[in-house]
């Protein structure tokens, strides 16, 4: 599963990846913050293919001592508000100023009819982490949840 | 994963022996076809867990073993105090004291077929299920403290529950040593409004009849008998649980480090036991324990409501409850030596063999009831454990089928509707808030239970009871 910005886009904005019981998530950007803001359009797609309206916006903040770490931080958090604000977020923004992070998250309450939540994210792990950028200079970002 | 790469002992015991850092060797209880289905992980993962420090006997792994986090799913490890071991939120995993309970109904098939359709409508309004539901319970800080000491107790004591039931939990319903005080207030946030609720993915309560019986004597103790309908609930410590899984994880990758142990997988994070944050861990993970033995008594008691409005006088006793990630502290026998061991099972289920000290009295003669989940299509099974299970893997069993394709795998091949269509002309009525988690958890996506609980039996650790076959499933 996949999703791209548009038909003509050269690589997909996020992507799952396998796990035996679980899902992996990685999104990929321009810098290491736009990848982190795809890898939480990944995670809420672990829920919901539905689209989600950005009724209200939620602020996050994490630190972490490594990039890697940081992105672990930053789905953990998102997947904090979710559940306790019983909240979908469809759309995410990030700034990432040296070990600290500082996210809006921008979503609605669940909507079992019209969302159809398949399953919930119970936290990010640190298997298949990888943050980095390849050899064109794109971001990626990509961890296993348990769901 | 090639059967070469382990020495067999025999049809259903492989064995690594300790190579590089191993400290013992790693064991695999399966047949050949269900260890070249499993993945490589699985081999690498039950290597990396016998390198950990103070790990004793040996890294075992059970049939139902998949690809987990740090530690396989199925795996099952002990740690002496003593020799330096150690507690890892990793082995223990996020679900803490996920596990099933198996009520009975004294109805048989023919009570419940010509109400079946009301029946699973009417647990699906009452159980809570899925992402976005909350249960009918909110608890201020001073309830939520004592749910967490108190366990299946605390339930019973608010009227979510019967006393008669806390005998057929384990730990008799309150795991000791719970330390609300470590739980993070996120850990409680995530909590509180989420007691009573089932969850999602792979949980469900299950309506199922007994569709074969193994062992006449055994099964007259566990009260079941052909065509006997029986109640089933899969879930955990929820929200609670999830959270200070995340919490610790992170928090033993640094005392990991602190402690001078090279983790080869970060998801092994670990705390020497005799350490501030391995004491914290412990602490912290027993009130999640009791967080999950008082969810499943307070759904226990949903669905004892909705069965007596159809069937009065029907109060569903308590065949017996039992989680499947934890990390508990066991005396076991090492060397002739008896020793006090932390034994993780992570995707294990603890089977304790006739005679066992801790069981309780109507069933201590047969042994302890090893429930085991399969997939919503397939059935599942009725265990009971092994004497012979305590020197083979400290006295475990399996805990399910354990996947064979993962969800993204299986959205890909199955649509829900037509799994719900086609199980519904088979007649298992399936009722979820979403059919692409239906089609997630088809029961083409899970092993063959059957294969598994037969390794299981062969390797000595459990002996097959009774089949199950779900007539109704609740999914979250």
């Amino acid at each position: 599963m996949n999703q791209s910005a548009s038909p003509a886009a050269v690589k997909a904005r996020w992507e799952h990846f396998p796990h035996d019981a679980d899902v992996g998530v990685r999104g990929f950007g321009a810098t290491a913050a736009e990848a982190f803001e795809h890898a939480g359009e990944a995670l809420t797609a672990i829920v919901t293919h539905a689209p989600i309206e950005p009724r209200v916006a939620v602020a996050v903040r994490c630190e972490a001592p490594d990039l890697e770490l940081l992105f672990v931080e930053w789905l953990n958090a998102i997947i904090y508000e979710m559940a306790v604000r019983q909240m979908l977020f469809g759309r995410f923004a990030v700034r990432i100023d040296g070990a600290r992070l500082d996210g809006t998250l921008w979503g609605e309450l669940v909507d079992i009819e019209r969302h159809a939540p398949a399953c919930e994210p119970k936290g990010a792990t640190y298997t298949a982490l990888k943050v980095a950028a390849d050899a064109s200079g794109l971001w990626s970002a990509a961890c296993v949840v348990d769901v | 994963m090639d059967p070469g790469r382990f020495t067999r002992v025999d049809a259903t015991t492989w064995r690594v022996e300790p190579h590089g850092p191993m400290r013992v060797p790693a064991i695999i209880f399966a047949d050949e076809a269900l260890i070249r289905d499993m993945d490589d992980k699985v081999y690498e993962q039950a290597v990396n867990v016998a390198a950990l420090p103070g790990i004793v006997q040996a890294s075992y792994v059970m049939p139902d073993a998949h690809w987990g986090y740090g530690f396989p799913i199925g795996g099952v490890a002990a740690f002496d105090p003593d020799q330096g071991g150690v507690v890892s939120a990793g082995g223990v995993g996020f679900d803490i004291s996920c596990g099933v309970r198996t009520m009975l109904t004294g109805l048989k098939a023919a009570d419940v077929l010509p109400v079946q359709k009301a029946l699973a409508d009417s647990l699906f309004e009452e159980i809570p299920a899925g992402v976005g539901s909350t249960g009918a319970i909110t608890l201020d800080f001073a309830e939520m403290d004592a749910m967490l000491a108190g366990g299946a107790h605390w339930a019973v004591a608010r009227g979510w529950g019967e006393p008669r039931d806390l005998d057929r939990i384990e730990e008799g319903g309150r795991m000791a040593g719970a330390r609300p005080d470590y739980v993070s207030a996120r850990a409680k946030e995530r909590q509180r409004r989420e007691m009573g609720t089932l969850g999602s993915g792979n949980h469900y309560l299950e309506v199922q009849v007994v569709t074969e019986i193994f062992d006449d004597g055994v099964a007259r103790v566990f009260g079941l008998a052909e065509d006997d309908v029986v109640v089933t609930i899969h879930c955990g410590s929820r929200g609670l649980g999830h959270q200070i899984g995340t919490d610790f994880l992170k928090e033993m990758v640094l005392a990991a480090e602190t402690a001078g142990i090279k983790l080869p997988d970060r998801e092994l994070a670990c705390a020497p036991i005799r350490s501030e944050v391995g004491e914290r861990y412990l602490g912290a993970m027993r009130a999640a324990m009791n967080c999950a033995l008082a969810n499943r008594e307070i759904l226990g008691h949903y669905a004892r409501g909705v069965f007596a409005r159809f069937f009065p006088g029907c109060d569903l006793p308590l065949l017996f409850d039992v989680s499947h990630n934890t990390c508990k502290v066991e005396p076991h026998l090492v060397d002739g030596r008896r020793c006090e061991l932390f034994v993780h099972r992570k995707g294990a289920t603890r089977a304790f063999g006739p005679g066992h000290e801790s069981l309780p009295e109507p069933l201590r003669a047969v042994g302890q009831p090893v429930l085991i989940g399969g997939s919503m299509g397939t059935g599942s099974y009725i265990l009971v454990g092994e004497a012979q299970a305590e020197q083979k893997a400290f006295a475990s069993a399996c805990h399910g089928a354990g996947r064979a394709l993962s969800r993204h795998a299986a959205l890909k091949q199955w649509s829900g509707r037509k799994i719900r269509d086609d199980l519904a002309a088979q007649g298992i009525l399936i009722r979820s808030p979403s059919t692409r988690g239906i089609a997630e958890e088809a029961p083409g996506a899970y092993k063959d239970v059957s294969a598994v609980v037969v390794a299981a039996e062969q390797a000595g650790l459990a002996r097959r009871v009774a089949r199950l076959r779900p007539l109704i499933c609740i999914k979250g």
